[in-house]
């Protein structure tokens, strides 16, 4: 059986991992609460621009900060109406139709994604999709302290990570599917048969035509 | 004595000028060789509109289509896609006269549910501009995207199965025509191998009706694909557009074109090279330089974007069994060229476009199939080369693909084909996992892409060729992979490749060579006698 590994944020959805961060900065205990949380994040906001240029890896981490100090319970509670307001409406169509096909023909279908896992879990029931792969907060004593845990799931991490599952679940790499939209993606696209470029980037389009890869625009 | 279209070359001759892509190429060929041209151009109907309402009052063995119809019903029209015809046809393309008019009689007998689908069966989706070359200005805005729309062979929630003939092929069509109180399709017959009722049991089904004669063993029994009393696949067609004629209510109208692809300026390239005026030749020695010193895209963008002066040569309506042997008739009278005896070797040069890159570039497995699959079967009777012989082509086999058109043609030609070239195995092996590949079938349904099968079903196309053929060599070739990989010898010159051609032919061998495009079909006899043309109902 092959697998079928999607990238999320540009791929299967229109918004980006700042997009839910902001909902949850913006929706704290108090109002106070939340302008403190959004003026840490706007002084933050130069270093995280010029991280993204070089390493998503930093990029994540430094976006992820900004969860420091939320509650497990308020991160879980806030999680189902961050997903229904800022992640299902800004679902692609075409993207659906694309997870679904590939569960029609038998795939187990995994999110690959840097975003958080809970969020990434609702995603994945919402298109019923088989797993996650997504980074996880650093939780002590029932408090984020704002660090991933290890593995950061990003870039070529991810491509370690899509191995991992592949040896453990039995797929042949060689038969399994990688979709995403950016080129800081090629590592986990390279490693499957069947790499694919979806609403790619400049970068990654030129890539993929270079490489025959087939462009998928669902968006 | 032959026919005036079939011309012997002397000592006199002047060298013939064959397409190789989209580049002319002068070629000098020996004493003796028949070089087979496209007869004239039938007069065009002077008045088409008025030959597609007398169709439509006048239909065979079917009551009119204005007998049909009464206000509420639900109509789907098929139509022809941009396979047809090739090139594209100057404005207003024939289907467009013929949908305005059926359309207005549809409006006056208060019928308003009707969708138009294109029936691309597994082809690419039309873009919205190609939609409206074919349909025209008014239809296209009047209906498109709602009700205007391409078929979709991988939505499974509107495909329907209706039923097994006795022989296990399975007829599953577009749900929206098979639920329709009746379907109009608005054929476009290019070749003898089209209409009937290839129309609607094919325009509109999918893989799991095309697998049951889109495969080698079905490919390699058609003896050839333009004769139809002598091709398995459309045996099957027959079978399975039998079956849904009974369940379905089918109106059909076909349509025939003569073979005027070249407008004014470029007339003269279907003209016997001896018969050329000066202005001609050099016209010809001016095109020829034009597209040496042109990039590709250029000289792809000359031959492509300039429409067909097609004249539209015969209309007929109704019963589609019925109509298809009129069509046929006014196919064959274009087409058939009598030729007396078959050749040790055929040359013909390759052209820039196959029904399948309509748009885009001929990659490598569409040369393949206009060589093996079209050129080589465009015969009635016995093919035109004997049993082991030597087809020789021009074309620089570029290995160049168009990712959006072709995306799974590369895989196939560039994985696949490097593994193996045997049909079967292709077949058997391959062909369930490129039509389960969710990014092709994605690119399929919502880009313009072929679907993921549509390679397998072009090499199958070549497989009668491979089958009967002993050796096929490239002339021109700009590499050495891309002829390896179809297992083609290459050489650099017409005169290298006879001389490869002579070493494995008869001495004294019989060549023959196609003048081609514009199409044409030879009515091969292997005796000295000339056989008859099959039996056809007199009009």
């Amino acid at each position: 059986m092959a697998a079928s590994y999607f990238d999320v944020d540009g791929t299967l959805i229109r918004t980006n991992l700042v997009h839910p961060t902001l909902y949850y900065v913006l929706h704290q205990n108090t109002p106070l609460h939340s302008m403190a949380k959004l003026g840490t994040a706007l002084v933050k906001a130069p270093w995280m621009a010029y991280a993204e240029t070089r390493d998503r890896r930093i990029f994540n981490e430094l976006l992820f900060t900004s969860y420091g100090g939320m509650s497990e319970d308020r991160l879980v509670g806030l999680a189902d109406e961050t997903f229904d307001r800022v992640i299902k409406p800004n679902i692609y169509p075409g993207a659906r139709d694309l997870v679904q096909t590939s569960l029609d023909k038998g795939h187990d279908v995994v999110i690959v994604s840097g975003a958080l896992d809970f969020l990434m879990q609702l995603l994945a029931r919402h298109l019923g999709a088989t797993d996650v792969i997504a980074n996880k907060l650093e939780i002590k004593d029932r408090h984020a302290t704002g660090k991933l845990l290890r593995p950061v799931v990003a870039g070529p991490e991810k491509a370690r990570l899509i191995r991992e599952h592949a040896r453990g679940r039995g797929h042949d790499l060689d038969e399994c599917f990688a979709y995403s939209d950016s080129y800081s993606d090629v590592p986990m696209l390279s490693i499957v048969g069947h790499p694919a470029a979806v609403n790619p980037d400049r970068k990654l389009k030129l890539l993929a035509s270079a490489y025959h890869w087939p462009i998928i625009n669902v968006a | 004595m032959s026919h005036p279209s079939v011309v012997t070359i002397d000592s006199r001759s002047a060298p013939r000028v064959l397409f190789s892509g989209n580049q002319l190429v002068e070629v000098d060929l020996p004493t003796g060789t028949r070089v087979v041209y496209p007869k004239p151009p039938l007069a065009p109907l002077k008045d088409v509109d008025a030959a597609i309402r007398y169709a439509i009052n006048h239909p065979h063995n079917s009551e009119p289509l204005y007998a049909k119809l009464r206000p509420g019903m639900k109509v789907t029209i098929a139509v022809d896609d941009i396979s047809l015809p090739l090139p594209p046809m100057k404005r207003p393309d024939v289907r467009e006269r013929v949908l305005t008019i059926v359309l207005d009689l549809l409006a006056d007998y208060g019928v308003d549910d009707i969708e138009i689908i294109i029936a691309t069966s597994v082809h690419r989706r039309m873009k919205d501009w190609e939609v409206r070359h074919v349909v025209g200005d008014k239809i296209f805005k009047a209906f498109w995207p709602k009700k205007l729309y391409n078929h979709d062979a991988e939505n499974l929630a509107n495909m329907k199965y209706i039923g097994t003939t006795e022989f296990g092929e399975e007829v599953e069509l577009n749900r929206r025509a098979v639920e329709s109180d009746l379907i109009i399709y608005v054929n476009l017959n290019l070749v003898p191998m089209d209409g009937g009722h290839k129309s609607v049991a094919v325009g509109l089904c999918g893989y799991r009706s095309l697998r049951a004669h889109h495969n080698p063993r079905v490919m390699r029994n058609c003896h050839s694909y333009m004769d139809p009393s002598s091709s398995e696949l459309n045996t099957s067609v027959v079978r399975m557009g039998k079956l849904a004629s009974k369940k379905l209510n089918v109106f059909t109208i076909e349509t025939t074109i003569n073979n005027r692809m070249f407008d004014m300026p470029l007339e003269f390239l279907a003209k016997n090279e001896d018969d050329l005026t000066r202005t001609e030749k050099n016209a010809l020695r001016a095109l020829r330089f034009t597209l040496e010193q042109l990039p590709q895209a250029a000289r792809q963008a000359i031959f492509q974007r300039v429409p067909a002066p097609f004249g539209v040569t015969g209309v007929f309506a109704g019963e589609t069994e019925a109509v298809h042997e009129h069509t046929l008739r006014r196919s064959y009278e274009q087409y058939l060229v009598p030729v007396v005896g078959q050749s040790d070797i055929l040359i013909t040069g390759i052209p820039y476009i196959s029904p399948y890159n309509v748009n885009s570039f001929l990659n490598p497995l569409l040369v393949q199939v206009m060589a093996n699959g079209y050129l080589f079967n465009l015969y009635k009777g016995v093919p035109m080369v004997k049993k082991g012989g030597t087809m020789i082509i021009l074309h620089p086999c570029t290995d160049l693909f168009d990712n959006d058109h072709h995306a799974p043609y590369i895989e196939f030609v560039h994985r696949l084909l490097p593994h193996t070239r045997d049909a079967m195995e292709l077949h058997k092996e391959w062909e369930p996992k490129f039509a389960k590949n969710p990014a092709y079938i994605e690119m399929y349904r919502y880009g313009n892409s072929y679907h993921p099968t549509h390679p397998f079903f072009m090499w199958y196309w070549g497989e009668a060729g491979r089958q009967h053929l002993g050796r096929m060599i490239v002339v021109g070739a700009d590499n050495e992979y891309i002829p390896q990989l179809l297992g083609w010898e290459t050489a650099r010159t017409m005169d290298e490749a006879l001389r490869m051609a002579k070493q494995t032919a008869p001495p004294n061998p019989n060549i023959m060579a196609l003048h081609c495009p514009p199409i044409f079909m030879t009515e091969m006899s292997a005796e000295k006698s000339r056989a008859p043309i099959a039996a056809l109902p007199s009009e």
